[in-house]
């Protein structure tokens, strides 16, 4: 029988990129397909090209042994591809309930029956094992929440083949287990799935077959079985690669008692979004917080760094006490934030990689004395190569950028302003597996050179290893610290089970 | 807070709003509170509250139209001319107006549509091209003398107290209706809402951008259309200056109304409230004997307000 989905050298060119270089791609009914690659391989442009968002330049594609050739994301969903873009596209004014119905909402003669449409709406959370007010509005919910909204949107629909793109980057382990169940269904049932993703572990315990992309050509499809990890990632990265970027790096020792505290709170907190806690942060220090999503790890940062105001305690910054603290302050204290959310509250798409990685560093200097552009171009140029950033150039505007280079994008920006403490939440997110090493690599470097760091992540491995101290977070209280030897997953993890963690 | 706290929050301040001025006004002034006054308010500037419903569909979808009061302007006087030079009966006059209002409108949808140009610019071309037109018709005023016009001015619906309601309300009033269903209960009308909170998303959603986008401004040409035509029910004459600079009006009901312009967020109960604030504002310089620059300058300072306070209301409410 024919393959439900059948792409031979399928090419899109973008100004200055050949984002697919005659990909072909194979989909069975059901398998669990995984599309691997490093970012800016063109996994997302692959896809885009099959729904219809990008016009290709050449290649067949079929469908059911069919030639196709989708129009728009609507065509491609009537053809039967249902897709789950990689950042979030919803509509954030209007309610979870319609955003999952949109376009297709329940009608009675003709008119929206708004009651079904929130009875839908329920059922189609609870199979991801989610039960929220469906008629609050989708911004009131975390990004967490949100991709999940986006997933039961496109699960509604009956469709022949399922397209996911990076749609566990914002979930922790127990949604991403219930979004596997529900993949094992739609498999059984005979569903095509295509699922994209930089998370190792998942691949290897989700799909039925792994296909490769490195700079836009197919460079290997296997058997999952038949792909062991080096060889994945010797693949994806091709000549790039190093046994270092598979082991990592390993965490120096250092003494830290004689440096000084850069950042000190005494029972600071928010009232409904985190519990009054004891923080100390030295120069040079690495420290990571580990919670699940809604542990208030992010919002323990955004107090650190004058987004949230405190309702109780007091902030010290180099042993003096703060008042009013707020972002502009932190900033000129040397502190910078690189936050979870790039598309809300980051990147300014219509800028170019320059402006947007000297936004912070131009803001921090008074109006009267800009950057000259040479030093500009030098220290964008320096960056773009430090951090392995996939773009023609440093004019090309951000939104044409993949999604990991746009979130590497944002980080050169704060490690631009050379800052004494760095607040980063989440920062390998969509990063691929080569150059979140590079990143890790260069935090190292950084702390040793006296930065201090507060690093947010939800892979425990990764705060092991970059990491001197660990503050452990639960249902927005600190509940504990971990140092030294005590440094590892299991504890971690213990703590974050346990009640009695403290 | 949320945002369907802030909507609430947003429609019960300007309803409450209107309700004040009626309270105020009724205690000022006696007569005030009479079923007469109410159905001055609706049958006076019944046109504006028209246009203004148009409008909130365009700015819900994120885009504006500054044709408006042009393409009402170019209907009175086209209508006017029709029916009194070329004895042209007024029920296929009408028919031609809406026709060319309607095609206008999809036109301009469409320039925005397909070319990506902002809504502002091709309505400014719109806006002087129709007004350009209304002259180009005829340069003077037309008085209209029909039959059906006659007969229609008598038409009306008693209300008690000797009020009636005039046909031109019972057309804003009809308008109002199928502007609140299409936009609450219908998969239009959702879409009109989605594109206006984000169009790339909407497009990824596979919702149909384009033809929305154009039937959007379309209906905003209709409404123009069709607020011309009332407009020569009103005045029973047509002139090509009519309704100059009404589109800023609209746009400032709308606002009041709580329509974000960004949009997205808002609705056509809230511009139906606007519209009664505008008119009520009006009617209490009337009443007072004042010159009606005071209700300009009251409306402009009222739109101030309203802006700040959805800057307060909404502003924290997306930081959440
Ligand atoms: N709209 C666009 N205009 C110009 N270039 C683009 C556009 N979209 C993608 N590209 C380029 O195409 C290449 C492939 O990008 P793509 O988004 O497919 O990568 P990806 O494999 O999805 O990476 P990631 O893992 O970071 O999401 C990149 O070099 C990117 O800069
Ligand atoms: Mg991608």
């Amino acid at each position: 029988m024919a393959p439900l989905l059948s792409i031979r050298s399928l090419e899109k060119r973008f100004p200055g990129v050949i984002a697919l270089a005659g990909v072909d791609f194979e989909l069975q009914r059901g398998e669990v397909h995984a599309l691997m690659g490093e970012n800016g391989a063109g996994k997302s442009t692959l896809i885009k090209v099959l729904t219809g968002v990008h016009a290709r330049d050449g290649g067949i594609v079929e469908l059911d042994g069919v030639s196709i050739k989708a129009s728009s994301p609507r065509h491609a969903e009537s053809l039967g591809i249902s897709t789950v873009y990689q950042e979030v596209n919803l509509v954030p004014q209007l309610s979870v309930a319609e955003n999952i119905s949109l376009g297709r909402q329940p009608r009675r003669w003709g008119l929206i029956s708004w009651r079904r449409l929130a009875q839908k709406a329920d059922t189609a959370l609870k199979q991801l094992g989610l039960s929220l007010d469906v008629r609050r509005p989708l911004s009131s919910y975390s990004i967490a929440i949100q991709q999940l909204v986006a997933i039961a949107r496109a699960i509604d629909i009956d469709a022949k083949m399922l397209i996911l793109d990076e749609p566990t980057s914002s979930l922790d382990q127990q949604e991403v287990e219930l979004l596997f169940s529900v993949m094992n269904r739609l498999r059984d049932q005979g569903m095509g799935i295509v699922f994209v993703t930089h998370f190792l572990d998942q691949v290897y315990e989700i799909s039925d077959r792994i296909t490769v992309l490195r700079s836009g050509v197919n460079v290997g499809t296997a058997a999952t079985g038949n792909m062991d990890r080096l060889g994945l990632i010797q693949r994806m990265l091709g000549a790039k690669w190093s046994a270092d970027t598979v082991e990592g790096q390993t965490r120096p020792e250092k003494s830290l008692d004689d440096k000084l505290i850069v950042l000190q709170t005494r029972q600071l907190g928010r009232r409904g979004s985190i519990e009054p806690f004891d923080l100390q942060i030295r120069e040079g220090e690495v420290i990571g917080l580990a919670g699940l999503l809604g542990s208030g790890r992010t919002e323990l940062v955004r107090l650190l760094f004058g987004l949230n105001s405190a309702s109780t305690g007091t902030l010290e910054v180099d042993g003096q006490p703060v008042s009013r603290w707020s972002p502009r302050k932190a900033i000129d204290a040397g502190f910078a934030f690189c936050p979870e959310d790039r598309k809300r509250e980051g990147l300014v798409e219509q800028l170019t990689v320059r402006e947007n990685i000297l936004l912070a560093m131009q803001a921090a200097r008074s109006v009267g004395s800009p950057v000259p552009l040479r030093r500009q171009l030098e220290i964008s140029r320096t960056y773009v190569d430090q951090l392995n950033i996939k773009t023609p150039g440093v004019h090309t505007r951000t939104a044409t950028l993949s999604g990991g280079n746009q979130q590497k994008v944002l980080l050169a920006r704060w490690l631009a302003t050379k800052p004494r403490l760095l607040i980063l939440d989440e920062p390998t997110r969509g990063i691929d597996i080569g150059t979140k090493a590079e990143i890790e690599a260069l935090i190292c470097e950084l702390s040793a050179a006296g930065l201090a760091v507060v690093l947010i992540s939800s892979e425990l491995e990764d705060l092991v290893r970059c990491c001197d101290r660990v503050v452990v977070l639960r249902d927005r209280h600190v509940v504990g610290e971990v140092t030294g030897d005590e440094l590892n997953q299991r504890c971690m993890m213990e703590m974050l089970a346990h009640h009695d963690g403290t | 807070m949320n945002q369907r706290w802030s909507k609430l929050v947003s429609t019960a301040s300007t309803a409450s709003v209107l309700l004040l001025l009626w309270i105020v006004a009724g205690l000022a002034f006696d007569n005030f509170w009479s079923p007469f006054v109410v159905a001055d308010l609706f049958s006076e500037n019944a046109f504006l509250g028209i246009s203004a419903i148009g409008m909130t569909l365009v700015i819900l979808s994120g885009g504006i139209d500054l044709s408006v009061g042009s393409v009402i302007g170019f209907t009175t006087i086209f209508v006017a001319t029709l029916i009194t030079d070329h004895s042209v009966s007024p029920w296929l006059a009408w028919l031609t107006a809406l026709l060319i209002g309607t095609g206008f409108g999809a036109m301009m949808g469409f320039l925005i549509h397909v070319f990506e140009l902002p809504a502002f610019l091709v309505t400014l071309a719109g806006l002087f091209f129709a007004r350009g037109m209304a002259f180009f018709v005829k340069p003077e005023s037309v008085q209209i003398r029909s039959e059906t016009y006659e007969w229609l001015s008598s038409c009306a619906v008693p209300t008690g107290g000797g009020a009636e309601l005039e046909l031109t309300t019972l057309i804003l009033l009809s308008v109002f209706a199928i502007a609140l269903v299409t936009l609450n209960l219908t998969r239009f009308g959702r879409n009109i809402f989605a594109i206006g909170g984000s169009q790339s998303s909407a497009q990824l959603m596979g919702l149909p951008v384009g033809r929305t986008k154009v039937l959007v401004y379309a209906i905003s040409g209709f409404c123009s259309a069709l607020a011309g035509i009332t407009m020569t029910l009103y005045m029973d004459s047509g002139n090509p200056i009519n309704a100059t600079a009404l589109e800023l009006d609209a746009i400032a009901i709308v606002v009041i109304g709580g329509t974000l312009l960004s949009g997205g967020v808002g609705g056509v109960t809230g511009t139906m409230l606007g519209f009664l604030i505008y008119g009520t504002i009006y009617q209490i310089t009337y009443f007072a004997s004042l010159s009606s620059s005071l209700a300009t300058i009251a409306i402009g300072a009222l739109l101030l307000t309203f802006i700040m306070l959805q800057r307060l209301i909404v502003a924290p409410a997306e930081a959440e």
